[in-house]
This record gives structure tokens, sequence and C-alpha cells, in this order.
């Protein structure tokens, strides 16, 4: 899932307070669930800001809604009269939702809420760690089920560098190596052998490096 | 002859190579490069000239292997996949050529976060083996990394780091066989402190067949301190300093002299281990001591002798 944490409220309060009306969107989906942009989180945001904008005395609204996925007109539709009384559109969604009210509300001032930070896996209970960047070209079938474009600082396609230790990857001892995970892996499925051969240079035209990428399913009609 | 470097005629004649290493300095004074090339002619074979050493903020490696050069030292050039993606390497990688560049060593480099722009992107379009596969091609078939033929290819002796100490060991030797594989003629190892483990390493090289493919240079530095030591051993990535070498720079009354001493006698224990061709020592920033390791360790540039 996409996991986004709430920016600095400071942040949030320059990018609003000259509006009058602000309609604070929450996104019950992926943000929802990582516990930082849904319903619940998206109404307390509401309230610190009509707080901190009263003892302020700046005039207007704050009010709030939330929908399932921003990421869809079918639900950003919805919204379309709360959206058109509001000066700004806050969204607690990922980074699609914001752009996708933009698109959605071409007159509307929109501001994100949020600083989206990957896709992740839940390791544990309210844990998160990132597990693919979306890179176009999947070679986890060759590096025993572990993404080294994810989840190896340097993107390394042939084994650990040298500062891998105990473990751990040189950046910080809080991050493991994924490279000694990949060879743990292999090790226990006995396939050792296929860390001999060399893999890349990765064709990077297919990730986000190669300009925004579309997806479309030929066929399907609305 | 690949390149018809120094370094290459050395190794490829058998006889023991000496490298060492310069860093380039913070600003754009040639006479900085000049000085420390000053100091190290005449001692080694050729002499690495560090890329962004540690993601710090440099004069670039081709500049300065061009001053050094100029001074009479054959440089080494140093080349990271941090900070450039393939088009830019193949351009350095011609321009080195073209300026007398005859030896590379092929990198991924430390990660952004060690140095002074942390908040750098970091590149890494190639990493160290497809860097090793693209100079070959460059040199061997006048192909560029996209097939395309190029006009003159670059003479260039290739050569990567290996670390013994990193994990998980028992790749390690495998790790450095893939590099072979992919093109290097030679290898400069990590620094080294614990000689019991690298000889380890050396058995697992020999096992694999890679002494006979490609010259293995020992990494070996000079400790200035015990703080260095203890930061050695401590904070630095990939490195093993045995608690007995902390002991003694601890215990030592004149530490730096302490310190020669010891990289000394990790010379004279690597060079009698069966697949070591050459030392690479490591100086930056201490470039006066390499002389003095060297006429204590009886090694003079192969080439010289």
């Amino acid at each position: 899932m996409i996991t986004a944490e709430r920016k600095n409220f400071e942040e949030i309060r320059r990018m609003t307070d000259s509006a009058a009306n602000v309609l604070v969107v929450g996104c019950n989906t992926c943000v929802a669930v990582c516990l930082t942009g849904g319903e619940k989180e998206a109404e307390q945001l509401a309230s610190q800001l009509r707080l901190a904008r009263g003892k302020d005395g700046i005039a207007g609204n704050v009010e709030t809604v939330t929908v399932l996925r921003q990421c869809e007109n079918e639900y950003l539709d919805s919204i379309s009269e709360l959206v058109n009384a509001a000066d700004v559109v806050l969204s607690t969604a990922c980074g699609i939702g914001p752009q996708g009210i933009a698109a959605r509300y071409p007159e509307k001032r929109v501001a994100p809420a949020m600083n989206t930070n990957m896709m992740g896996y839940v390791k544990e209970h309210h844990v998160w760690t990132e597990y693919c960047v979306s890179c176009g070209f999947c070679v986890i079938g060759l590096t025993g089920g572990i993404c080294p474009i994810a989840r190896c600082a340097k993107t390394l396609l042939n084994g650990p560098c040298g500062g891998s230790q105990g473990g751990r990857c040189e950046i910080s001892p809080d991050v493991p190596c994924a490279w000694q995970e990949i060879y743990d892996r292999l090790a226990a499925l006995g396939d050792l052998d296929s860390l001999k051969r060399i893999l890349g240079p990765k064709k990077w035209h297919v990730s986000s490096s190669g300009g925004p990428r579309t997806m479309k399913q030929e066929g399907f009609k609305p | 002859m690949m390149s018809g470097s120094n370094l290459e005629q050395t190794l490829s004649s058998g006889k023991f190579a000496v490298t060492a290493e310069l860093g380039p300095p913070k600003g754009a004074d040639p006479q900085v490069v000049a000085a420390k090339a000053g100091i190290l002619k005449g001692h080694a074979d050729a002499v690495n000239i560090t890329d962004n050493q540690t993601a710090i903020a440099r004069m670039c490696s081709m500049a300065s292997a061009k001053l050094a050069m100029d001074e009479g030292l054959e440089p080494i050039m140093q080349m990271t996949c941090r900070d450039r993606n393939r088009l830019a390497m193949q351009a350095d990688i011609l321009g080195a050529a073209a300026l007398g560049v005859k030896n590379l060593l092929c990198l991924t480099g430390d990660h952004q976060s060690f140095g002074n722009h942390p908040e750098a992107m970091g590149v890494f379009d190639l990493d160290s083996i497809t860097l090793i596969q693209m100079v070959k091609q460059m040199r061997d078939d006048g192909l560029f990394q996209n097939g395309e033929e190029l006009t003159v290819p670059p003479q260039l002796y290739i050569g990567a780091a290996a670390n013994p100490y990193a994990d998980p060991f028992p790749y390690r030797a495998l790790r450095l066989a893939k590099k072979v594989d992919a093109g290097i003629d030679f290898v400069q190892t990590q620094i080294i402190y614990n000689v019991d483990k690298f000889e380890q390493f050396m058995e697992q090289c020999r096992e694999l067949g890679i002494p006979e493919r490609c010259k293995i240079l020992a990494g070996v530095a000079p400790l200035k301190s015990a703080g260095m030591a203890k930061y050695m051993k401590n904070r630095v990535a990939g490195m093993d300093v045995p608690d007995a070498v902390v002991e003694r720079m601890s215990a030592a009354e004149d530490a730096q002299s302490e310190g020669i001493d010891v990289c000394v006698e990790v010379i004279n224990r690597v060079r009698e281990v069966e697949g070591v061709a050459g030392v690479h020592v490591m100086a930056v920033e201490w470039e006066e001591a390499v002389p003095e390791i060297l006429s204590r360790a009886g090694l003079r540039p192969g080439s010289a002798a």
C-alpha cells in the first residue's frame, strides 16, 4: 500500500491561511490504513485548523469530508458541492489526491496536507517498509523475491557492496542489507548459483526516469 | 598490452607492483595536486586519483589525473557510479583516455549520505560490475554501451575494488569473480589490518582461479592515531580493525611511528600470501608517509626496479 505522513502543521497553515473557507478531504483507502489521512485524521486536522485559525482571527469555515478513494473521479464527483463552496481544498491523501482534485476541479486551489513516502509492506503492526519503487521491470524472480532496486540504497543488481556488514546497510544500522537478505534466501532455497550471473545494466526508461507513464487497458470502454 | 601503462607492464611481467593514492583538493588549486604528486613520484607504479571520495565534493578525478600526469605520475583514475549516469561515464572515459589516462578503477561509490551533500540524488544508473562490462566493451569491441560503434577505443587497464571484510563473507570471492568475468585486469582490496581473514579470502580466490585471471593488490594504510584506529573499527562501514591493533595504537608513545610500523608489518605478511601481485598504499591526506613505508618495506616500483 501507499504510505504518507502528515506535513508539519505550520507548513499546512502557510498554504491555507490566505483562504477563508477550507475543505479538508480525507481518503479512506491507503492513508486510512496507515492511520495518517483517513476520515478520523482529516477530522482531527480540521479541528486543529479551526482552533488555530480562530485564535488568529481568520474568518471563514473549515469543513471536512472523506471519500473512499481520491484517485478516481467517481468519488471526487460526489463532493462537488463542498468543493465549490471552498476557497482551498486541503487533501490528506497521497500525492495523487490533491492532483486528482485539481484535475477534476480546474478552478479550485488545492494544497497537500501530506508527504507521500512509499509503497510499503506492513512488516509488523504500524511499521511499513518500502518494497517497491515501481521501476517498471520486476527482477525479484532472479533475486529470491527481494527487490534490490527498492531495498538496496544503491539499487545494486550484482550483490552486496563493500559496506554490508553484519546484515546491515552502510547507510544505517537500522536498515537491513537487501543483498544479505537475498543471499540468505537463495542459500536457503539452494540457489546460490544464480548469484554468479551478471544482471543489468538496468533499463531505466520504463521507470519514472523515462517520463510520466500511462497505462491503458485496451478493449475496455466506459 | 591493453593499455601500455606502467602498472600493466609491471604486473604482466610478474613484478611486485606498488600503487598509492592521491586525494584531489577541495578547491581549484592545481598546485595542491602537483605538491602531492611530487611526494609520491618515483615511489609507486601508479597512483589512484580518488573520485569524490566518501561522497565529499572535490576537484574531479579526470582533471586531477591530468595534473598528476603533468608532474610525471601515472594515474589510476577512479570512477564511481554514484554521481553520473552511463552517458556521462562514457564521455568521461573517452575524455580521460584522450588526455592519456591508461588505468581506470571502476567503483560503485560510497553512498551520498556519508558525505557533505547528503541531500543529493544518488545516480547508480550502473553498478561497478556493469560499469566494468561497459569499459571492457568500449576498449575491446569498440562499442558504446548501447552497441553503437565508437571511433577510437579507449586503451585502459581496468581495475576494481574488493572488500574481504564485508558480508556475507562466503560471497566475497564469488563477487570478485563476477568482476573478473565482467572484465577487470586488476583489483585493489579494502585496507587490511586483519591479515588472517585476508588469507582466508585469498584461499577462496585461489579456489576460484582468480589470481590467474586478475592481478590482486593488497590494500594497506598507516593509522595516524589511536583515535583513527577506533574510528575505523567502529564507524567505517566494511572495515575490520582487530582489537590488538587498536590496543597497540593506544599504548604507543609515538602513534604515527607505530602506525607506520603496523602498516609495514601488514605489507610484509601479505606479500608472502600466494596470489598477491602487489600492494596498494592508501595514505590520503598523509601522502608523506608513503615513501617511508615503502622504503622500510624494501619496496620500489616494479618498473623502476
